[in-house]
């Protein structure tokens, strides 16, 4: 996307009701084949991703859930190529992703962003908030852009998540809370408009209350983008909440994947139904078996 | 980056540091403004001249007006300082052969030393047992005794210079003073002169600013190329890494000393100044640094504000420069502090060996401690020649690490409380 064409002024009201793209021709955006990492050599020899096929269909929101260790994390890595692929190929809108020079990344990395978990890791202590969403601005082109103009595209773009920016400005990222620091990772997506979004665990690490807030904002951005999101979560209810496919994730490999309703209403592998067990009920005894 | 200042100077050990290594600097800058004598100026002729302030003799005798001052007891200190201690106790002897009981006789007071001597010696009295010799002896100590306690004044004389002869000029009376600011030379020597003759704290001022010197250079190398390598071989990682390691690897199992012996001594006396000393120092000790930098940027390559930066498409360059060295710069500094007191110490040694700047353009506190040990300055017992070279190593090194520990328990999260 360049900067030629005009950027939306501002944000229609959230769309209630089902995606999109239902009833559409599905188009493959990112897909795998034989996805494989392999750390270490030796005896720390680990397989953090064995041999995973995938196909993710724009517009759709993709859960990746699995309990901690099974390699979503990595995977989420090599999908945004950050780190190498030790085997197998991916595939980015039908044609085999290139990423070997740095200027072909920086290219990749118009088309995909990410959430990272934690919040108060993910920025730079030394770098102000402005830097953060200036850097957006510029990787869409608009680092030639008057200042008033930058100013007003950061302006909407926290707007967006409900902050003020002119309380922020010249401000460090530290000084923000965690949820605060979390929307302003999702107004830095919004002033990039990728195709894919990432989100790697993006409310673990955020307390209860904003949780809701991060994931409505998420979503609201999904609509307002229509980018793929691709959630990345050990949490299945969250999972049926906002996805339209699920995968499920078990020591490096899909062992179940299918629409969100297939697969958590009728799951067929024993790791899924003890996920779905291992969420917390309210009005129930724990069932602390599988622990 | 006030932040980090003020939490620095929150720490009272860094603070001690810092002040005592101002302080070095303070005195290195404004010595060499006050006195401007060059420091490695020859001055005294002979050897080791012991600390104190030196009145020219001649000036003080043609001191324009000599006061009289009637003192009490100048006479007695005037006789204590020139009654040697061998001859205090030749004289005990001899009166405790003339029968004074022993424990009657003081030594150390010269006073009532005298006054027993001039009781009881009698210089025709002939001791059993006792050599001619010994009896010459003890009439030469009387006879020397006797013009000690003479209260004449001195005369002077001058040379007529056709005759020969000495004329009276004028004379020296006992209770002559003259005032120490109307003699025109006077030079302090606040720690003498070393063996040759030159003033030791002009120079010892003098080679605390180029040691300073050469650890700054010696350290800035070391941890250029250091923090250089371990920055590649951390961020960059992979095959750059394996060969950094590989070459860290190998300098640091040869001892750096021996590889600093055998630099300095191809590199020849002619060409080894105090800047070629230091830059081979700085080319032998970068090894801890570039290990313990290339620890910290992997820990640090992983982290989710630098995977952010490269989302954010920033280059190589600007993601090392932004997100990874702003973030281990005050162990970097650290390390430097290190490095140049560490240098400072390397210096020494090189010094020490005969390997160090050679000795004829400037003094660094390890070529003092050369010279200082060639001629024996140590068995001499002429301790101004090296002791406050020692203690000028002691406080540079002993302040540098002062700071680093102060800025170690501001830092290190775990030390700090």
């Amino acid at each position: 996307m360049s900067m030629n064409e005009p950027l939306r002024p501002s944000a229609p009201p959230p769309q209630v009701g089902p995606p999109p793209q239902v009833g559409r021709e599905k188009q493959t955006c990112l897909s795998g084949t034989g996805v494989t990492k392999l750390f270490g050599f030796g005896r720390t020899k680990t397989l953090a991703v064995d041999h995973v096929d995938f196909n993710f269909h724009e517009g759709e929101v993709i859960s990746i859930v699995g309990e901690s260790g099974s390699g979503k994390t990595t995977l989420a890595k090599m999908l945004l190529g950050l780190i190498s692929v030790t085997e197998g190929d991916i595939y980015f809108q039908g044609q085999k992703r290139d990423i070997s020079s740095s200027r072909k990344k920086q290219e990749y990395w118009k088309n995909i962003q990410a959430i990272f978990q934690d919040p108060f890791s993910s920025y730079n202590i030394f770098s102000k908030i402005d830097d953060v969403l200036l850097d957006c601005i510029r990787m869409r082109g608009g680092q030639r852009l008057p200042k008033e103009e930058k100013v007003k595209l950061m302006t909407e773009a926290c707007s967006f998540v409900n902050l003020k920016f002119a309380e922020l400005t010249n401000k460090y990222p530290f000084e923000l809370s965690g949820g605060q620091m979390q929307r302003l990772m999702i107004a830095r997506i919004f002033l990039l408009k990728p195709k894919i979004l990432i989100a790697d665990e993006p409310t673990s690490m955020i307390d209860a209350c904003s949780r809701a807030t991060i994931l409505d904002y998420l979503m609201k951005l999904r609509d307002e983008v229509g980018m793929t999101l691709i959630f990345i979560t050990h949490d299945i209810g969250l999972a049926y909440y906002v996805s339209d496919t699920v995968f499920i994730m078990e020591k490096g490999k899909f062992v179940e994947s299918g629409s969100a309703d297939a697969v958590i209403l009728t799951p067929q592998q024993p790791y899924t139904k003890r996920l779905l067990n291992d969420v917390p009920k309210i009005y129930e005894e724990w069932d602390l078996s599988t622990v | 980056m006030r932040h980090t200042f003020r939490q620095a100077f929150s720490s009272g050990k860094f603070v001690t540091g810092f002040v005592i290594l101002m302080g070095l600097l303070l005195l290195v800058i404004l010595y060499p403004l006050i006195f401007r004598a060059p420091p490695l100026q020859i001055i005294a002729q002979g050897t080791f001249f012991p600390p104190g302030i030196y009145v020219s003799a001649y000036d003080s005798i043609n001191a324009p007006t000599t006061y009289t001052l009637n003192l009490d007891g100048a006479a007695a200190k005037r006789v204590a300082a020139k009654l040697k201690d061998e001859d205090r106790v030749a004289m005990k002897e001899w009166l405790v052969v003339a029968g004074v009981p022993e424990d009657q006789i003081d030594i150390s007071d010269a006073q009532k030393l005298l006054t027993l001597w001039a009781e009881n010696y009698d210089p025709a009295k002939q001791v059993k047992g006792m050599t001619l010799a010994r009896q010459r002896y003890f009439q030469r100590v009387n006879n020397a005794i006797q013009g000690l306690l003479s209260t004449e004044g001195a005369i002077i004389a001058v040379r007529q210079p056709e005759s020969g002869a000495l004329q009276e000029a004028g004379a020296v009376k006992q209770t002559d003073y003259v005032n120490i600011s109307e003699v025109p030379n006077v030079r302090i020597l606040p720690l003498g002169t070393d063996n040759f003759g030159r003033d030791v704290f002009a120079q010892l001022v003098r080679a605390i600013g180029v040691s300073l010197l050469i650890g700054i250079v010696a350290g800035l190398i070391a941890t250029g190329i250091g923090l250089v390598l371990g920055l590649l071989a951390g961020y960059v990682g992979g095959a750059v890494d394996d060969v950094i390691n590989f070459i860290t690897n190998i300098f640091l199992v040869i001892p750096s000393l021996v590889l600093l012996i055998l630099i300095s001594f191809s590199v020849g006396q002619e060409s080894r100044g105090a800047f070629t000393v230091a830059v081979v120092i700085g080319v032998t000790s970068w090894v801890w640094t570039t290990r313990a930098v290339r620890a910290q940027v992997i820990s640090l390559r992983n982290r989710d504000h630098v995977n952010l930066s490269k989302l954010s498409g920033h280059s190589l360059f600007r993601i090392i420069r932004g997100d990874i060295l702003p973030y281990i710069m005050s162990y970097v500094f650290m390390a430097l502090i290190l490095q140049i007191s560490a240098a400072i110490l390397a210096e020494a040694n090189l010094s020490i060996l005969g390997l160090g700047p050679r000795t004829t353009d400037v003094p660094t506190l390890g070529l003092m401690m050369q010279w200082a040990m060639i001629y024996q300055a140590h068995i001499l017992g002429k301790w101004w020649a090296y002791f406050p070279v020692l203690i000028s190593i002691t406080l540079i090194t002993f302040s540098m690490n002062l700071m680093i520990t102060g800025l170690d328990q501001v830092f290190n999260p775990q030390l700090r409380n």
